[in-house]
């Protein structure tokens, strides 16, 4: 079944099944959006709890850990509570949209993305910034100055946040519905297939999936070599 | 850097195809009707009649009626008769159509282990196999399918809740391959049957019963609970679906030759 799985994955690319790169670029999309807005979210936080001492850090830093481990189900099901019409946000019409998959995805990267950039980041010797503070730099170029030091790992940490995303089913599901031309990611579409028994296709379609995360881990890695 | 900038920017601009348009309708429904493909013929045709899009969320009968309580929907077909009057009789439907039917069958394996193939009752099989304590596998997930097997059970008079009665709580798909790989009997709608037929060595052992009648309802949301919802959408696709246009629709389509629903909607 492995063999024929992959030469489906294979004949599925070489055909240009409209349905299927459909659903690939969907996945592709939605996976890059979330990581996107979770890592101008999570490179700010990341630093702070590397570089500024407070009280409570630790606390924060396990709970973050901790969170690294909620079923995808669960941040779905919360999703979905404020986002249903019944939902304290339910106004905004989000549910089964592609836009819920963003929230649902988003939330579902943060743990792992703050918690391995402050990992990066707390390798980078703590004199750099004060280094850079007493030259005089501004906090936002000492922020960009952190970033680039770490700069492999934080790509690393923003692979991890996306290899959890685009491989998850529980919050697209949940919240994007598996609508045909519309919230269907390969994610769901493999759930779907399973169900019909449709093993083959679905086992061509996680192959397929595995290519794009192998193509982007590429890009990326070819993007950050290429800057030094 | 620039690259990276760059990638962002791609990113961003891509995200503006993400907003929803407004010319469309949201339509809860059960796994049966869009595994077996029906609604991949219908619901082109109606978009294409109108211009409206028609997005469709396949999930069990259950939670259809709970999305549409909700107000997540805009309108649901389901069978599941006595929850679809309930649903309607709590004001959360405005009135419930007849679609198509097609029937439930009891598969099992060829031997059929608990001899319930001489069977006309599909209440006294059931008797048989719990007898014979053979494995049954159950949806065990409030779908259509499973409501009516509860229905059959209490008529069998047993509330099986042995080991060898089983709740899968997943789709129709699911459990038939999970009684195939099990050699249990379950119950199914025959159109999941005839899709998964070729891949599986459960034969249908029990059929005909009335009570394994199936029918189709599609019920729009009230806008009086839910002044948001797309009603006119709504009761167009209905009055599509329920007309000669749509029924014969339903009614010629065919999976490896065989008829999958029969159209209600019209005598």
């Amino acid at each position: 079944m492995l063999l024929q799985s992959f030469s489906r994955a294979v004949q599925l690319l070489l055909s240009g099944n409209r349905e299927v790169f459909f659903i690939a670029f969907t996945s592709l999309q939605l996976s890059s959006i979330s990581i996107l807005i979770s890592s101008l979210i999570s490179l700010p936080l990341g630093v702070l709890l590397a570089f500024k001492d407070f009280s409570g850090r630790r606390v924060i830093i396990i709970i973050l850990n901790t969170m690294m481990s909620l079923p995808t189900v669960v941040i779905g099901l919360l999703v979905y509570s404020l986002i249903s019409r019944s939902g304290p946000l339910g106004g905004m019409g989000l549910l089964f949209s592609r836009g819920a998959i963003i929230i649902g995805q988003t939330l579902l990267s943060l743990p792992i993305i703050i918690s391995l950039v402050y990992g990066a980041i707390s390798r980078i010797d703590r004199r750099l910034p004060e280094t850079l503070t007493t030259l005089g730099a501004h906090p936002g170029d000492i922020f960009i100055m952190t970033l680039k030091e770490g700069k492999t790992a934080i790509l690393s940490a923003l692979l991890a946040g996306f290899g959890r995303v685009i491989g998850e089913v529980g919050v697209s599901m949940m919240l994007g519905g598996n609508i045909r031309w519309y919230t269907r990611t390969l994610t769901t579409a493999i759930a779907l297939e399973t169900s019909k028994g449709e093993f083959e296709l679905a086992l061509a379609l996680g192959l397929i999936l595995l290519v794009i995360s192998f193509a982007v881990n590429l890009i990326l890695h070819w993007l950050v070599k290429d800057e030094r | 850097m620039k690259k990276l900038y760059l990638l962002m920017i791609l990113l961003v601009l891509s995200a503006a195809t993400l907003a929803g348009q407004s010319g469309e309708l949201k339509m809860a429904t059960t796994t049966s009707t869009e595994n077996s493909g029906l609604l991949e013929v219908l619901i082109p045709s109606f978009e294409k009649l109108t211009g409206i899009k028609i997005k469709v969320i396949a999930v069990g009968t259950g939670k259809a009626l709970a999305l549409g309580r909700s107000g997540d929907v805009d309108l649901v077909l389901v069978h599941a008769l006595k929850a679809e009057q309930l649903f309607v009789q709590q004001g959360y439907g405005v009135k419930r159509y007849n679609v198509m039917h097609n029937d439930f069958v009891i598969i099992g394996p060829a031997d059929d282990p608990a001899g319930i193939k001489a069977q006309k009752s599909a209440a006294r099989a059931l008797k048989i196999i719990g007898a014979a304590e053979s494995s049954f596998i159950s949806r065990g997930d409030d779908s259509g399918t499973h409501k009516k097997e509860i229905e059959l059970w209490q008529q069998a008079g047993i509330s099986p809740k042995e080991k060898w009665y089983k709740e899968a709580g997943q789709g129709m798909g699911a459990v038939i391959t999970m009684a195939d790989a099990l050699q249990a009997y379950t119950m199914t709608d025959r159109g999941t049957y005839l899709a998964l037929q070729d891949k599986i060595e459960l034969m249908v052992l029990i059929e005909g019963d009335p009570l394994l009648f199936n029918p189709y309802g599609i019920i729009a949301v009230n806008p009086e609970k839910h002044p948001h919802v797309n009603y006119d959408g709504a009761t167009g696709f209905i009055e599509w679906l329920t007309a000669p246009a749509g029924q014969k629709i339903i009614g010629s389509f065919r999976k490896k030759g065989e008829i999958l629903f029969y159209p209600d909607a019209i005598e």
